[in-house]
């Protein structure tokens, strides 16, 4: 009887990969429900033997069988976009199943945790720190001084709190890894727990994600013996994105609203419910155990300057191959969105790319040359973030999606500083009057007598670009947190990077006509 | 079926009860209504304005429940670099399904995106949109 592999992620899901799988059922095949090998343009892939298929319809089961399909795609281990990566994060993906602790257990699961008993929470800090593992949620923090932070902090009680509120555009690699390989990142908290003396751990999973939640749901109660007395509780997010930053995130644990808290304290010190508390992107704890298992010097033998290891690089947006990309630090921006990403999936040129979601910056093809790397990409202005890369092709109209950014923003404000609440629907409105060049003329209170040193007249083009900036630059400095601050990176590179598209640098008649 | 005294007893040992308390009233009876704002501050010893702020925080909690299916339509920047603006102007507005605007499925290679009745949806187009609407209207 043949045996075919197919995913049941969401994305294969949402691709139809459960028609697919009737389908070959229905033709007396044993059908096996593994990861996602991360080859989205493929989706529904379906894997007989090695051999790859796909995309796949309910129609094409007959000619795979019958050998004659003309979407075979050959050996996916040999494929370019599978043999070009560094897979430690996503070295099951594709070949195992999401539940199966066998399937865990085979492929060398556990190992980690095993050797974090056996040498002890010291050692198991020590190797952290050695790996030069660096928090992959977008902040980059070692994830070595974090933990000895709590290790060393005094409480009734510690936690680990695992950020799984992916809410970046862009972004899929936290859901991967939790629909695809849940006992794994169980592992890495259950490690973490160990190291810091944590009792108790949380997954805060935002809603937009049901499968992962169901996954995680059914790991964590298949493994609960195997990581006593270290326990995982699964909690669910409600829709706001700012909960993605880490003290909303704890306050929203807590059942409270999703505002940001001030730092210091910081959460290592006064955490969960004023407790020491790890809280570390999903990433981070999901490379946890491969750095137990292989030595802390294995990863850092990986990667750039001073990002080591690997990183799970999300290829999507307006692309050909778009997909998870597991590579060492390093790799050119270029590489990825032409070499990886095969350009754009219209077969227009790329005009922008995004990195690093909603608040990273707009990349034009002239920042191609920019290597993966954290310091790298704060020098060009930009950001790495949690690693997501939005391809745009040149039907993008910048100057909107620098609205968008700040419009977003708005939205997902949680209001509890001024520059990001306020300074975001300023930013919305400016743009719009850059846009259509409507100008603003004095209001009410400017007009009163009284107010001597208010301008009385409609500002240029040009003084309200200069606005712009320094409203960004009011919310780069002046917000709590990564939304408000961050927002003015995306607005800012579109405007110096694409200065046409607001209007600057076009005589004012032309562009009025 | 559970009603809200049970839902609150089935979450009142744990750490932080209020959002998965808040969830199961919003699954169990599609919205969180002013009468079950005030049992649940009283069953937390919270003032009933603590709970609504909450409640009002979170897109995914509603005071009013709206009885049309819901679709939740993708308009962040990976689908809107996949065309999802065009099909959002395209929308019909008759109204029978209610179209949510949400920011990110995590299928960002794959999109325009949906969900809708906890099932996705990948690589919409018109066609494949309105059947998709068809279908829960």
């Amino acid at each position: 009887m043949t045996m075919v592999r197919i995913s049941d992620d969401a994305l294969a899901l949402a691709c139809g990969a459960d028609d697919v799988a009737a389908a070959f059922a229905a033709a007396g095949c044993t059908v096996e429900r593994v990861s996602s090998w991360g080859m989205h343009w493929l989706e529904p892939l379906a894997e007989i033997a090695g051999m790859g298929f796909g995309p796949l319809g309910p129609g094409d089961v007959a000619a795979v069988l019958a050998g004659t399909s003309t979407k075979a795609v050959g050996k996916i281990a040999d494929h370019p976009f599978i043999a070009r990566q560094q897979r430690f994060t996503f070295a099951r993906a594709g070949k195992t199943r999401p539940l199966s602790l066998d399937d865990f257990a085979a492929s060398g699961g556990w190992a980690g945790l095993t050797k974090a008993r056996a040498i002890g929470p010291e050692a198991t800090i020590a190797e952290v720190t050695a790996s030069g593992l660096r928090g992959r949620g977008g902040a980059g923090f070692p994830a070595g001084i974090k933990w000895t932070t709590v290790a060393r902090a005094r409480g009734a009680r510690k936690y680990i709190v695992c950020n799984a509120d992916e809410g970046d555009s862009a972004t899929f690699a936290d859901r991967m890894v939790m629909e695809g390989d849940p006992f794994m990142l169980i592992e890495g908290m259950a490690i973490a727990g160990l190291a810091v003396g944590a009792g108790k751990g949380y997954v805060y999973i935002r809603s937009e994600y049901p499968h992962a939640i169901a996954k995680m749901q059914a790991a964590v109660e298949a493994c609960a013996p195997i990581i006593a007395p270290f326990d995982v509780e699964i909690r669910v997010g409600a829709g706001a994105y700012v909960c993605g930053e880490e003290t909303s995130l704890l306050n929203s644990l807590e059942g409270k609203r999703g505002e940001v808290r001030a730092k210091p304290p910081l959460p290592a010190l006064e955490g969960l419910f004023g407790m020491p508390t790890v809280v570390n992107n999903v990433l981070t704890l999901a490379a946890v155990p491969w750095i137990m298992a292989q030595g802390g010097a294995a990863y850092a033998a990986v990667g750039f300057g001073r990002s080591k290891g690997t990183m799970p690089i999300q290829i999507a947006g307006n692309v050909k191959h778009g997909g998870l990309f597991e590579v060492g630090f390093g790799i050119t921006l270029g590489e990825l969105v032409n070499e990886i990403g095969g350009g754009t999936a219209s077969g227009r040129p790329v005009r922008a790319v995004q990195v690093g979601g909603p608040l990273g910056a707009f990349h034009p093809p002239a920042d191609f040359h920019l290597p993966f790397d954290y310091e790298a990409f704060a020098a060009a202005d930009g950001l790495i973030g949690h690693a997501g890369l939005t391809v745009f092709d040149d039907s993008a109209d910048m100057s909107k999606l620098a609205r968008f950014a700040m419009a977003f923003c708005a939205a997902e404000s949680c209001g509890k500083c001024t520059p990001c609440r306020i300074g975001s629907t300023r930013g919305v409105e400016l743009i719009d009057r850059i846009r259509e060049r409507s100008g603003r003329a004095a209001d009410k209170v400017e007009a009163l007598p009284q107010m001597h040193n208010a301008r009385k007249g409609a500002r240029s083009l040009d003084e309200e670009v200069t606005l712009l900036e320094d409203l960004c630059e009011t919310m780069k400095f002046g917000s709590l947190c990564a939304l408000g601050g961050f927002t003015p990176y995306p607005v800012l590179s579109a405007l110096k990077h694409w200065p046409q598209d607001f209007g600057v640098g076009i005589p004012q008649a032309d562009a009025a006509e | 079926m559970e009603s809200l005294d049970d839902i609150i007893a089935a979450h009142a040992g744990r750490e932080g009860p209020l959002l998965p308390i808040l969830h199961d009233v919003q699954a169990r009876f599609g919205e969180v209504s002013e009468h079950a704002i005030r049992a649940i501050a009283n069953a937390l010893n919270l003032t009933r304005a603590e709970v609504h702020g909450v409640v009002s925080f979170y897109h995914d909690f509603h005071e009013v429940a709206d009885p049309r299916p819901v679709l939740k339509l993708c308009r962040s920047e990976a689908c809107q670099a996949r065309g999802v603006e065009a099909l959002a102007a395209g929308l019909p507005d008759d109204g029978r399904v209610k179209v949510e605007t949400i920011y990110c499925l995590g299928l960002c290679s794959v999109g325009p995106n949906a969900m809708a009745a906890g099932k996705v949806h990948a690589r919409l187009d018109g066609a494949k949109l309105n059947a998709l609407l068809e279908s829960l209207a």
